[in-house]
């Protein structure tokens, strides 16, 4: 198997040449910037075209206009960029078109800075765009995952027609590690509902709106429906020691990749630690909590101000304590912090 | 004795009515394009693209395949088909409020970049579905809604000539103004129409076609002195005829 030293958004890059994307549509924006960089290299030798479009909102609707003749198609920005990409994404899900969104979370709001960062949580899981839809959210942890991900994105994307978004952030995107280059998409799932010319055919329409509220009520519980099966068949998480947890880290994306370090020291100091990492963030991992009889407290890693927490509260209906260690602005959260922030919330002996 | 029909529907429309407002010429407009894709038998190979408002209808009206988006990004989306599949033909039917306005931007760059898709601005210098505001193409002193005392040059500046604007851009290789107000009009219009999905069909540029259109409802006039508004005081702005011609779609 092929094996490149990529970083983290190059590796989004790779992933999407060999899951058949052949269309890209994006705007410069630190730091995601390499992977319009990466495609503009190399997808064009794979008989692909990137086109940097005039603004963040011309190039999602570039990407609506792809899906919508059944092509395979993605974006990329950070925080700022993906706001402006909001209307469109709230469209595609309306109008069910398939295209792959990447998120490399900045800090904000506003300019902000380009430190490590979680503060578009709420904005990637409950909506982000006006009106009532979800899209799905895959959080990587590692070059790897950006890799592998990407792959997943655009499968989940064409099953289920709508937009699925890749949420990682600057240290991900731009830290090299060796990623396999897995996979390679030969044929692409057939779309019978694509416009792409009517000529052996009925003449097709790819819109959504309504003209009568009867209309827009049915309409909007299909989409209610298909988000509902979504919610039940997709949820993804990694489990790290929690067979026999007492505590639990919950942490994605790059805090899922630092608590794994802190379960290991706790576990080495005789604390029973478990981490549980999100890989789908909508749907959030509810079923990882099901089976957690023991547990007597729970510590999410975040770096935000706190907005994975309120999932975890639902999903484990506030039946144990559940705290939030977290840093802001851009900074990372140490090992250390960690278990401290443990030690001291649950009254643990740990040597720091 | 049996009656004969004259005039057959085209093919490029579908059975859907027209259901705009009495004496609105949006349905001249879609047959025109409706009769274009019939003729240039292209309508299993085109995909149109209509934003929100009145142009929205438009997207049950068409034969051909239609796909509808957000208020202004017609031309983006048109410009991700034509992107997807070079081998369809691609165009927009956006209204003066909608491709002047909040798709400026794409207007711009859709003709810089020399997007081989067609667009068409109907040009009835109001915001229509939403009953009558004021455009970037409303006339100095004309009264909307949103300008009760007539459009102010002090406040909003004069309109903008899209036509003009586009022109002066290289990729835009074919710009027309045209009008729906006289069947006079209406032929050399349709003309325009057919060239601008010729040079597509020929891969040569970007091609821009402004109809202006009236809008009895928010004028507040009848549809017969709409025209007479439309003639005595849009003509004179936004006059009639071929803007830009470029060398290599002379021969079209």
């Amino acid at each position: 198997m092929k094996r490149e030293m990529l970083k983290g958004n190059e590796a989004i890059g790779a992933a999407a040449i060999r899951s058949g994307c052949k269309l890209f549509f994006g705007y410069p924006i630190t730091p995601s910037t390499e992977i319009i960089e990466y495609l503009a290299k190399h997808l064009p030798k794979a008989g692909g075209t990137v086109l940097q479009g005039e603004d963040e909102i011309a190039s999602i609707n570039m990407c609506y206009g792809a899906a919508a003749t059944g092509a395979r198609v993605m974006t990329a920005s950070s925080s700022p960029g993906f706001s402006l990409k909001q209307e469109g994404i709230s469209y595609l899900a309306a109008a069910e078109l398939p295209v792959v969104v990447v998120n490399i979370n900045r800090n904000g709001p506003g300019l902000g800075g380009l430190g490590p960062n979680q503060g578009d949580y709420f904005q990637c899981t409950k909506g982000g765009g006006h009106g009532d839809y979800r899209v799905i959210v895959l959080a990587p942890s590692r070059a790897q995952e950006m890799y592998d991900y990407t792959m997943s994105a655009f499968n989940l994307a064409d099953r289920y027609r709508t937009p699925v978004v890749i949420l990682a952030d600057g240290m991900l995107g731009q830290t090299m590690e060796p990623v396999e280059l897995r996979g390679q998409v030969t044929t692409l799932p057939e779309k019978n509902w694509a416009a792409d010319g009517c000529l052996d055919r009925e003449k097709r329409k790819i819109a959504m709106y309504n003209l009568t509220n009867e209309e827009g009520e049915a309409t909007a519980l299909r989409l209610q429906n298909k988000f509902s099966f979504i919610q039940d068949a997709e949820q993804r998480w990694e489990n790290y020691c929690t067979e026999d947890a007492e505590y639990l880290l919950v942490g994605y994306g790059t805090c899922g990749r630092v608590a794994k370090s802190v379960v290991e020291e706790a576990r080495r100091q005789g604390v029973k630690l478990g981490l549980i990492r999100p890989i789908t963030l909508w749907p959030f991992p509810v079923k990882a909590f099901a089976s957690l009889k023991q547990i007597k407290g729970i510590l999410t890693v975040e770096l935000n101000a706190g907005q994975m927490i309120e999932d975890v509260k639902l999903a484990v209906n506030c039946s144990v304590p559940v705290h939030l260690h977290n840093r802001l602005g851009g900074m990372l959260l140490s090992e250390q912090s960690i278990l401290r922030k443990l030690a001291e919330v649950f009254h643990l002996e740990v040597t720091v | 004795m049996s009656l004969v029909p004259v005039l057959k529907r085209p093919k490029g429309l579908t059975e859907v009515p027209f259901h705009y407002c009495p004496g609105c010429t949006h349905g001249i407009i879609h047959r025109l394009i409706g009769e274009v894709l019939e003729e240039l038998d292209i309508i299993g190979t085109t995909i149109g693209v209509a934003p929100v408002g009145c142009s929205g209808f438009m997207l049950d009206m068409l034969s051909c395949d239609m796909v509808g988006g957000p208020h202004g990004r017609a031309q983006a989306i048109a410009t991700g088909i034509k992107r997807a599949r070079p081998d369809r033909l691609v165009f927009t039917y956006q209204g003066d409020g909608d491709i002047a306005a909040i798709g400026t931007a794409h207007a711009i760059h859709v003709a810089a970049r020399g997007e081989n898709i067609t667009s068409i601005m109907v040009n009835n210098a109001v915001f229509g579905m939403t009953g009558g505001q004021m455009a970037p193409t409303s006339l100095v002193g004309q009264k909307t809604t949103t300008s009760p005392y007539g459009r102010d040059v002090a406040l909003a500046g004069p309109p903008i000539n899209l036509p003009k604007t586009l022109a002066a851009l290289e990729g835009a290789v074919y710009v027309a103004s045209g009008s729906v107000d006289s069947p006079k009009n209406i032929l050399l219009t349709k003309k325009m129409l057919k060239k601008a999905f010729r040079i597509q069909q020929e891969g040569l540029g970007f091609a821009f076609v402004s109809i202006l259109s009236t809008c009895p409802s928010n004028w507040g006039m009848s549809p017969v002195d709409c025209l007479k508004w439309l003639r005595e005081n849009m003509l004179p702005v936004y006059p009639v005829g071929e803007i830009k011609v470029a060398e290599e779609v002379k021969d079209l």
